[in-house]
């Protein structure tokens, strides 16, 4: 329970001081799931932001969600959920009853203007931090920047990059993932 | 309490086909909220965008429960919020239980080999889209690289680097 009650606020902090949607969430779960309380390792948080995209609704909403299912199972999930969503309910019910005010703060536009760079900088270093558990061959990082460019460049949807990798992931390795197993 | 009820299919429906998270959600909202119920206006909707990529948390969240207040107040507000998440819980529960299970089979292995580095594709995308409307001077680049240098060399918490950012931008701009 104790375990429990942790993780509720670990993901209700998480949720009150990222700006910049689910994306920018991802940095700071890794930092105190996997880095911190070394709840889950990095090989499958990466496979569980896969499954979170994969699935319809918010990525951290998704993340935290299976985080919660995975440690705690029913409660887990119920609590993970709830405290990411928590802080942004509160804080927007609280801003739209004083929205007027609130956007036309000079200070307060001063300060996204500096947030909104940081959010890309904390995506990046996310994106390196992840990278370092994969093998640097030239298929992986011929694969990464594929990913990029269907992405951004061609307009792909990222569900056909995440299930037509998986497809490509499924015929490449599947005989040779068994010897390493054996070993 | 009609509306509150309508309110919270509508955003159930809106996050069963939204895939791709909370900006890929925008569209829908608009369609369902302005269009189809004409509860709020184009502009009020743009509003609604502008809040919930300001405040914090997940932008589906946000950008459901502003518009649930717009319509019906506080019940609203919740109405949307939670209407928006119940679809993918309810699919995350059911679905993982399957997938702990075969998590280490074989061929799961073997899609996932292949799925990881597209996952870090899809979050280097999203630096790139951020970027594209982040990165608008020479200040809003410096800001990036300094606190990029800060957590990647100087290991600096992600919280504390946002607070960083903030107040570099009072101090800029």
């Amino acid at each position: 329970m104790n375990q429990l009650l942790r993780m509720f606020f670990i993901f209700m902090k998480i949720g009150t001081f990222t700006l910049g949607g689910g994306y920018a969430m991802i940095p700071l779960i890794q930092d105190e799931i996997v880095e911190k309380n070394k709840w889950i390792d990095e090989d499958e948080f990466i496979d569980i932001i896969a499954l979170a995209q994969t699935i319809p609704g918010a990525l951290a909403i998704n993340t935290s969600t299976y985080i919660g299912y995975r440690l705690f199972g029913f409660k887990g999930a119920l609590l993970g959920c709830i405290g990411t969503m928590l802080p942004s309910v509160v804080i927007i019910l609280i801003v739209a009853a004083f929205f007027l005010q609130f956007q036309n703060n000079v200070w307060v536009e001063a300060i996204f203007r500096g947030i909104r760079p940081a959010v890309v900088a904390l995506i990046l270093a996310a994106v390196i931090k992840l990278g370092k558990t994969l093998p640097k061959s030239i298929l992986n990082i011929g694969w990464v920047i594929g990913s990029v460019l269907c992405i951004t460049l061609f307009h792909i949807h990222p569900i056909l990059v995440i299930i037509f990798s998986g497809i490509l992931g499924y015929m490449l390795f599947k005989g040779e993932n068994s010897d390493e197993d054996n070993c | 309490m009609k509306i509150i009820v309508e309110i919270f299919i509508i955003f159930m429906k809106i996050g069963a086909f939204s895939f791709g998270g909370g900006l890929a959600m925008l569209p829908f909202i608009e369609k369902e909220i302005v269009d189809k119920h004409h509860w709020i206006t184009s502009n009020e909707f743009i509003d609604i965008i502008a809040i919930a990529q300001m405040t914090p948390g997940p932008i589906a969240i946000n950008s459901s429960t502003f518009a649930g207040y717009k319509v019906a107040g506080i019940l609203g507000g919740l109405s949307g919020s939670f209407g928006i998440v119940m679809v993918s819980f309810i699919l995350i529960t059911i679905l993982a239980k399957y997938f702990i299970k075969i998590k280490d089979a074989k061929e799961t292995k073997a899609v996932f080999k292949g799925i990881r580095p597209a996952v870090l594709g899809l979050v280097l995308s999203a630096a790139v889209t951020v970027g594209k409307t982040a990165l608008i001077d020479i200040k809003s680049v410096c800001i990036a690289i300094i606190i990029f240098l800060g957590l990647n060399k100087l290991k600096l918490h992600p919280i504390l680097g946002i607070v960083l950012a903030g107040i570099m931008g009072i101090l800029l701009y």
